[in-house]
């Protein structure tokens, strides 16, 4: 009666047989979820129990992408990973309506195939590559990162990609180059919010050329064990964990080195409220709400006070020295 | 039968309580039974706010609708209407308190006092206390319609009070649709009280 959490027949055969939701959980989590799950029924909820027994396995409607975990230290969190239903349905993904619940109901009209990545700016030369050709340039690694969100609440998502480094290198950038500018798809055609005054349109997003060096920014393909549903930014994506995740560009179309700081979307749209560098940090409230604290969703149940907030999300000694002697009050 | 007949009746005030408490009901059901989707407290937070906005809206509604449509008996309801909106507005700060502030009254009013868009709706909410206090007859009674009159016509100071908070909730995300919607219907109900005030002189 304890272990009532059984992977569904199904996904035998599926990615979720590389990574199984078992290896996500730990033995006492696993026992905790089981018997919340018998004491409480299915008459409570998330509401009342602190930890639900939703799966954390894609449900397998999508293709699988063969991945190996990461063994670079800092990329296996050891939190649960939020369900795959919360991590595909809760999204912010503006180019596709402003509430949470519509990237998931309106994303399957982008197309993504076939797809091209733009490499331009100060490199030595300027390309163009498909899907297919950068999804070869690096080993897919399996990496469950926390996500901290701006607005107060974090997932942790087992995502599937390889370290930007990567490409980067492969791009040959100039010796000039000291940023790099993310232009993400804004097709008014399949993307039904991009005709509003919202943000201004493409989504752009940038970091500094060491921290997109960073190995910890991975260039993200796939999540819980198949690629990336639209909704949460296929087919390419970033994800540098130790910031906030609107740093975070989807269904990224073209990349630009430059010499100066690029403009990013919210940072035009409210430069008060959203900084360049957006680090998470706990000391430095957003204007309107406190960062010090966050709710894990799925996880912290309604009643549970939230949860602490950690400098740079938990990742301050793999990052912090990228950051040493600024002033992240300024520099938030 | 006329239309205005069934307002009239005894059964008339019980159903809209009944109605008017619909919303808290399915919420408090959505809550327990996991159907608010992944954050349910940031849902519950939202609903009750724009449970309260509505709510302002219906009871401005009233003495407008009274007068141009002729049907004085649509007093009867501005009662339930305004105490109603007063508890989806405490439900609201319940739930910005408990969920979001977990309790902690230091944390709570430190917050009110840092942040406009929280204080913006701890005003409305403070506004609309002398209200709801002086809600039954006996109060009216005491005070004397006239001062009652005036002392209720705070609830002009909360709508204002509420759209600017939503306003300022909203402005961070850049998406005025909703704000300009409750913006647009609370200004008609006190342009056309205004008017009035005018045309009275």
């Amino acid at each position: 009666m304890l272990i009532r959490i059984a992977p569904p027949a199904a996904s035998v055969d599926l990615p979720s047989a590389i990574t199984p939701a078992s290896s996500y959980l730990n033995r006492r989590q696993l026992i905790a979820r089981s018997v919340a799950a018998g004491v409480l029924g299915s008459g409570l909820s998330a509401a009342w129990a602190q930890a639900t027994p939703a799966p954390t396995v894609a449900p397998g409607k999508l293709p699988a992408l063969a991945n190996k975990r990461s063994n670079l230290e800092g990329t296996l969190a050891t939190d649960v990973p939020t369900a795959y239903t919360y991590a595909s349905t809760y999204n912010n993904f503006y180019e596709f309506g402003t509430d949470k619940s519509e990237p998931a109901r309106n994303a399957h009209t982008m197309k993504t195939k076939p797809w091209t990545l733009e490499i331009e700016g100060l490199v030595k030369k300027p390309m163009r590559l498909g899907l297919e050709e950068v999804m070869k340039l690096g080993a897919m690694e399996e990496r469950i990162y926390r996500m901290r969100c701006v607005e107060g609440w974090s997932m942790v998502i087992p995502w599937i990609g390889f370290s930007l480094s990567t490409l980067i290198k492969h791009a040959d950038p100039l010796g000039s180059a000291k940023f790099i500018e993310f232009v993400t798809l804004a097709d008014p055609k399949t993307m039904p919010n991009v005709g509003s005054r919202v943000l201004d349109w493409p989504y752009t997003e940038g970091l500094r050329m060491d921290e997109a060096m960073h190995p910890l920014t991975l260039l993200t393909f796939g999540m819980y064990g198949e690629i990336l549903p639209n909704q949460n930014g296929a087919p390419i994506r970033l994800n540098v964990p130790w910031k906030y995740g609107f740093k975070n560009a989807k269904s990224i179309v073209k990349i630009r080195f430059t010499e100066k700081q690029p403009a990013t979307a919210w940072n035009k749209a409210a430069a008060n409220e959203y900084g360049f560098y957006s680090n998470v940090n706990p000391n430095v409230d957003h204007p309107r709400w406190s960062q010090a604290t966050e709710r894990r969703i799925g996880e912290d149940g309604l009643f549970n006070k939230k949860r602490k907030t950690l400098m740079f999300n938990g990742y301050e000694a793999q990052v912090a020295s990228l950051y040493s002697g600024m002033d992240l009050s300024k520099n938030f | 039968m006329n239309w205005r007949t069934p307002l009239l009746s005894p059964w008339a005030k019980p159903f809209v309580w009944f109605v008017l408490t619909l919303p808290a009901v399915w919420l408090i059901y959505a809550a327990f039974n996991d159907l608010l989707g992944a954050n349910p407290a940031e849902a519950l937070t939202r609903s009750t706010g724009d449970w309260t906005l509505r709510g302002l809206c219906m009871v401005l509604a009233i003495t407008p609708l009274r007068e141009l449509t002729a049907t004085p008996a649509l007093l009867r309801f501005r009662r339930s209407f305004g105490v109603t909106t007063f508890v989806y507005a405490c439900l609201h700060m319940l739930c910005y308190a408990w969920f979001d502030q977990g309790f902690a009254l230091d944390d709570i009013w430190q917050d009110i006092l840092k942040r406009p868009f929280i204080w913006l709706g701890f005003g409305g909410l403070v506004c609309m206390l002398p209200l709801a206090l002086t809600s039954f007859n006996t109060a009216i009674r005491y005070l004397g319609v006239r001062r009652w009159q005036i002392l209720h016509r705070l609830v002009y100071a909360v709508a204002v009070l509420a759209v600017l908070h939503f306003f300022w909730m909203r402005a961070g995300k850049n998406d005025f649709v909703e704000v300009a919607v409750y913006a647009a219907v609370l200004g008609a109900l006190l342009a056309w009280r205004a008017w009035k005030a005018i045309q009275s002189r």
